[in-house]
């Protein structure tokens, strides 16, 4: 297998004020290409900081993410953008659907930034919908879906671009334990099946335990297990 | 990389109530606006078809108006002389001196007293003036006390039907038939004999005169013949451009006006749409962030945001010119400030007025709108996220 995520030496630094505050300190860490990888750690710990960095949504202060081949550190905020539509799906806790748009509408949106026919579109839309078993939904909105749903909405507009590798911050975070499984157990599945490499940070050991590898974040410094 | 049409869209009516508040704002300002537009333009367009294009127009030289031009008899005769002037079907010129009095006459169903144009002509002057026809009763008699009255003079003035008896010039006259002159200032004429209303008036000076001419070049030659003539001192002028000239003094002040008053309504309208844009900025904080994580340019969500403000304004504009439309099957009476007589004009909505009155709409969505899209365009992707 090869390395699709290769962090070295990453540092992030916050300042508040004049109070500086380290976050990340010299993180280094890879990933080969398919693997289902847990981040844990107290609140504060900054998984969530290291998971913006790796989906190219901040930048690091010091030090070197090297994501699918492409130097994240080196590109500017517009290549950033344009990077991600294609590489990264992306998973919240609180689902982040547009509430104004339907679920098929919500699958769509990140296609629009793909050069894609109507029909091209469309197909990959219900084969999303349909991967995560909502075929009938389409023409709901969020506000008529269940959090479980939603979620499962959110996870088919990660996967519809078809991108290498998904983020997930807390999927099961805001989920009774039912849907929480069954958010899990499609992640498992598209990591196996479609063969995505999967970032998950949350505070469940259970959701974890899903995941082949586990590491633990804890003041800034990383410890696998 | 654009951001859907219909999620702007759908997003307006999230917020409903400041949305339409803004709308109803938006079109209230589009309304007066294209109320403003409507009534110049009706002003323009009466004064312009009052105007015959083969007519010319002589008055006494840098006069305004015919009521404050002289012509003598002897200058009239002179006029008359001159080749290029048409002829009717007795082969008789078709060259009218006429005389313009003001007088006070009753508004209808009010106290108000209006300034009504009265017109000394000759039975002749349907030649001259070929759209305008005798609708009612009969034309006046030479020689007699008779008048007949425009259709907007016997809609706006009181005792103007067949029958009636109107008192000016010391004498009472009788009205004995209606002229319809279509939109034009002659409708809200009374027309008489010339020679009676220059008796009764006293007033032994013609106003002005009108000839029909054969063709322009016959024009031009007949002004240069009146300019160079040592015995006038006149100026020839195409009944059009004579009525085009004094349409664009009254209708350019209405929207001057009119423009002053809109600008100043428009500051409170763009003013709301701001305030509604901001409130949806800040109340989609984290949608804003999703749409960036997902990789829309801070470029796509500024123009997502300046369309939404436009859908806003251009609905409000639509509405308000729906409205305005309405005012176009009203006409309204009001004083020529040029002549200061009586005419009635009506609203008119041209394409001209709907393509200004949406880029106005326009122009106050994008002005409100456009410092709330720079701030959703601005926001920090990592931030917007974690707000709640
Ligand atoms: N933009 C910022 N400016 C200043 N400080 C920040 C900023 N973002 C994060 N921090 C701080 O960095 C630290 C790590 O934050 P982060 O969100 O990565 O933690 P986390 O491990 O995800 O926590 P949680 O489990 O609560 O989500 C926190 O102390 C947070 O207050
Ligand atoms: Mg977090």
């Amino acid at each position: 297998m090869s390395t699709i995520i290769n962090i070295e030496n990453l540092s992030k630094t916050y300042h508040r004020d004049a109070e500086e505050l380290q976050v990340l300190k010299s993180i280094n860490m890879q990933v080969e290409n398919g693997e289902f990888l847990a981040l844990m750690g107290p609140s504060g710990s900054g998984k969530s900081t290291l998971l913006n960095m790796i989906a190219g949504l901040d930048t690091p202060t010091s030090g070197k993410v090297t994501i699918c081949g492409s130097e994240l550190s080196q590109m500017n905020e517009s290549q950033l953008a344009g990077w991600r539509s294609q590489h990264v799906g992306f998973i919240f806790q609180f689902y982040n659907l547009m509430p104004v748009l339907t679920a098929y509408e919500n699958v769509e949106l990140p296609l629009h930034l793909i050069n894609l026919s109507k029909e091209e579109r469309d197909k990959k839309i219900r084969l999303a919908l349909n991967l995560v078993g909502l075929p009938d939904r389409m023409d709901h909105y969020p506000n008529q879906l269940s959090g479980g749903q939603q979620q499962r909405v959110a996870i088919a507009r990660a996967i519809v671009t078809d991108p290498s590798i998904i983020v997930a911050d807390e999927p099961t975070g805001d989920l009774d334990r039912k849907s929480a499984e069954e958010i899990l157990n499609l992640m498992v599945r598209f990591n196996k099946e479609l063969g995505k490499t999967i970032i998950m940070v949350t505070h469940d050991p259970h959701a974890a335990g899903r995941a082949h590898i586990k590491k633990h974040l804890d003041k800034g410094t990383l410890n696998g297990a | 990389m654009k951001l859907p049409l219909n999620y702007s869209a759908k997003s307006l009516f999230v917020r409903k109530t400041t949305t339409i508040v803004t709308i109803f704002g938006i079109s209230l300002v589009s309304f007066v606006y294209a109320a403003v537009l409507m009534l110049s333009g009706g002003i323009k367009e009466t004064l312009v078809q009052t105007g015959s294009p083969d007519n010319a127009i002589i008055i006494q030289r840098s006069s305004i108006t015919e009521t404050t031009s002289s012509l003598t008899r002897d200058h009239a005769n002179i006029l008359k002389s001159y080749p290029g002037i048409a002829r009717n079907a007795e082969g008789r010129l078709i060259a009218t001196p006429e005389v313009m009095v003001i007088v006070n006459l009753k508004k209808k169903d009010s106290d108000d007293m209006v300034n009504a144009p009265l017109r000394g002509t000759e039975t002749n002057v349907f030649d001259l003036r070929q759209n305008v026809k005798l609708i009612e009763g009969r034309m006046f008699t030479p020689g007699t006390s008779e008048i007949v009255v425009g259709a907007a003079a016997r809609r706006n003035y009181e005792q103007c039907k067949i029958g009636d008896k109107l008192f000016f010039g010391k004498r009472e006259w009788n009205v004995v038939g209606v002229f319809d002159a279509g939109r034009t200032g002659f409708d809200s004429e009374v027309w008489g004999d010339t020679e009676q209303f220059m008796q009764a008036f006293r007033r032994p000076l013609y106003s002005s005169m009108t000839v029909k001419l054969t063709d322009q070049e016959a024009f031009e030659n007949y002004q240069a013949l009146a300019d160079n003539d040592k015995r006038l001192r006149v100026d020839v002028k195409q009944e059009q451009q004579f009525y085009a000239d004094q349409s664009e003094n009254i209708a350019g002040f209405i929207r001057i006006l009119g423009t002053v008053v809109t600008t100043i309504f428009s500051i409170g309208a763009i003013i709301g749409a701001m305030i509604t844009m901001y409130a949806a900025v800040a109340n989609r904080t984290r949608e804003i962030g999703t749409l960036q994580a997902l990789g829309f340019s801070r470029k796509s969500i500024l123009l997502g945001f300046l369309i939404e403000s436009s859908l806003l304004a251009m609905i409000g504009g639509l509405i308000g010119l729906l409205v305005a439309s309405g005012l176009s099957q009203f006409s309204i009476s009001t004083v020529n400030f040029d002549s200061f007589s009586e005419m009635e004009f009506r609203f008119s909505l041209t394409t001209e007025t709907i393509t200004n009155v949406l880029l106005f709409a326009l122009f106050m969505g994008f002005s409100g709108g456009f410092l709330p899209a720079v701030r959703a365009a601005r926001l920090k992707v990592v931030d917007a996220l974690r707000s709640v």
